[in-house]
């Protein structure tokens, strides 16, 4: 297997995934011992230009969500190689990999269960300042929390509130607002607007949008709804049991699907006929 | 607030009544007074001592409701028992004549000076320890702390206490294995041992109840939101995690603190601690209905203030409930 990254090809990539394996043994038994293994992502490879929006489409359990997980180690690597701007980072120590969590950041897909119910809105948006700019005293930390709620339409005196005074449009604005904090450079959206009513999804895909042009931010941008996929991302993964069946540009997945299972899953795409 | 602080309290009214219409039947319709009598006198006791000792206590009148010609209907048992505990008129031991208020403000002192430093102790210990196992979760640890803590919870808090006399004060000497007497610092040497075996008797259960509490908490989402920030996991445990979870503890917890100066029935038995729990048990021994009445009423009250202090308590540390 070539162990090779592709930034001599193309030294400007953000990230670069190989051969990506995310095992869990399922253990069971008096002595827990191994019984089989589901293979939650297998063998997967991919990489994120800046600027770029990658989408990432599976049905339920195909994966999509735990390769989110573990670029951000969310989830246990099993195997497979990450890449973050030409430096390996799959095995680097916690230690080390916390300061790039300022870098790589996620949207989560719950926006009631994602949000600590006992924190305000400005605990968390603020924590992560805390954490990656201590420099920053109350006063400054304050001010770029307003600053980012005010980014994301909410506004700053929404920071003494907790999560359960918001609706769901709102909290994931919150949720954005949090990924933002630390200016990273690639947010993982992991399906963002699956929650949210048809109206208040369009509004955060928009907000998304808007971000990506001021900031220059790349997104993975996974999700089971094939339109918004297709409206966010210049290329597109589809995934399947684990195992990346068909990638290309949005174009080209949309109008002559290869795969069986990406032509089974355009089917599938209710239409307005 | 104070609308629903005075709707709860109403509501404890039903309640306490009819916790006190059971007790007294089972006392007083299931065993007669006479015999109650006959027991507390001797069996030798004139007839004419007996009905003196009844009449004396009122418990010669009809049970629920006066029927007899030229009586007001409300002359009964019943009714004149229920009045005077409403206001807080406790009356005197049937067995000793004792005044029953004085006889509970002097118990409450033992029982108070066993559970106050056991509860404390107890409630650090056992959050601290299921904190610890939260944090080496799924290791050996973890498993070993699992087992210690249904060992400790299997075995009864009697075996607790046997196994502390024999060790600590049979074996060492060092400190009194059986008795108390309240005065001054040198009371403390009594309550040692007590404390202690109190505390470990309740430790095993606490502790486990607080770490599957705490690992609940542990797989909500929002954990893996503050994973993501770069949150330290020490950090996500003791803010996140703890915050959280507390909001069960303090509830859990907030219930249990009135019955701390009911003291614990067992232990005071045992090391013959003159508190609230030994002066239930024997008052029950000498069927002294008075000082039986005024513990049930006066438990039953505390429940449900405890119950009450935990509705607040849960608006207070929870942001999504509000009294309303």
């Amino acid at each position: 297997m070539n162990t090779e990254s592709n930034f001599s090809k193309n030294p400007k990539l953000l990230l670069e995934v190989r051969e990506l394996c995310v095992h869990f043994p399922i253990r069971s038994g008096l002595l827990s011992s191994v019984q089989s293994v589901v293979k939650a992502v297998d063998g997967v490879s991919f990489e994120i230009a800046p600027g770029e929006t990658l989408g990432l489409v599976g049905e339920s359990g195909s994966g999509k969500t735990t390769v989110g997980r573990a670029l951000i180690r969310l989830a246990p690597i099993t195997s497979g190689d990450i890449f973050w701007k030409s430096d390996d980072i799959t095995r680097l120590p916690e230690s080390q990999f916390r300061s790039l969590r300022k870098e790589i950041q996620m949207i989560f897909q719950d926006p009631f269960g994602s949000l600590n119910p006992r924190l305000t809105i400005g605990s968390i948006v603020g924590e992560a300042l805390e954490i990656h700019f201590p420099e920053l005293n109350l006063k400054e930390r304050k001010a770029r929390v307003a600053e980012l709620l005010n980014q994301v339409g909410l506004l700053p005196e929404h920071t003494r509130r907790y999560p359960h005074e918001f609706s769901g449009g709102q909290r994931q604005r919150i949720g954005i607002a949090r990924a933002l904090a630390v200016h990273p450079q690639l947010i993982i959206c992991d399906e963002p607007v699956s929650a949210l009513d048809v109206s208040v999804q369009a509004q955060i895909i928009n907000l998304l949008q808007d971000l990506q042009e001021q900031m220059g931010l790349s997104y993975l941008f996974i999700g089971h709804d094939l339109g918004v996929v297709q409206h966010m991302s210049d290329r597109i993964m589809v995934m399947n049991e684990g195992k990346i069946v068909e990638a290309g540009d949005c174009k080209s997945i949309y109008q002559s699907p290869q795969h069986p299972y990406t032509q089974k899953l355009l089917a599938a795409v209710p239409t307005l006929a | 607030m104070a609308s629903y602080l005075i709707r709860r309290i109403l509501y404890m009214v039903p309640i306490i009544f009819g916790v006190m219409v059971i007790t007294f039947v089972l006392f007083f319709v299931v065993q007669s007074p006479t015999a109650m009598a006959k027991r507390i006198l001797g069996p030798k006791a004139k007839p004419e001592a007996i009905q003196n000792w009844l009449h004396n206590r009122g418990y010669d009148k009809p049970r629920f409701i006066n029927t007899q010609p030229g009586a007001t209907w409300w002359d009964s048992q019943f009714v004149h028992q229920m009045k005077a505990l409403a206001t807080f008129d406790l009356g005197y031991s049937d067995a000793t004549g004792e005044s029953i208020a004085r006889m509970f403000r002097q118990g409450a002192i033992p029982s108070l000076l066993i559970t106050v430093p056991s509860f404390i102790f107890g409630f650090l210990i056992s959050l601290s320890a299921a904190l610890f196992f939260v944090f080496v979760r799924d290791s050996r640890t973890d498993l070993f702390g699992v087992i210690l803590c249904v060992a400790m919870m299997s075995i009864p808090i009697q075996v607790y206490v046997i196994f502390g006399q024999w060790l600590i004060a049979v074996k060492t000497s060092y400190l009194p294995a059986f008795g108390f007497y309240l005065s001054g610092a040198s009371t403390i040497k009594f309550l040692v041992l007590p404390v202690i075996l109190y505390t470990l008797a309740d430790l095993g259960g606490e502790v486990r109840l607080y770490r599957t509490i705490f690992l609940e908490e542990i797989h909500q989402e929002y954990v893996k939101t503050a994973q993501a920030k770069g949150v330290s996991p020490a950090r996500v445990l003791f803010v996140h995690v703890l915050k959280n979870g507390m909001i069960s503890i303090i509830t859990l917890v907030v219930a249990s603190l009135p019955f701390l100066i009911i003291g614990s029935l067992v232990l005071e038995n045992f090391f013959g601690i003159p508190g609230l729990g030994n002066l239930t048990v024997n008052a029950i021994r000498t069927s002294d209905f008075a000082v039986v009445r005024t513990t049930v009423y006066l438990g039953s009250l505390l429940y449900l203030v405890g119950l009450l202090l935990t509705d607040i308590c849960y608006a207070a540390v929870d942001p999504r409930i509000r009294f309303q």
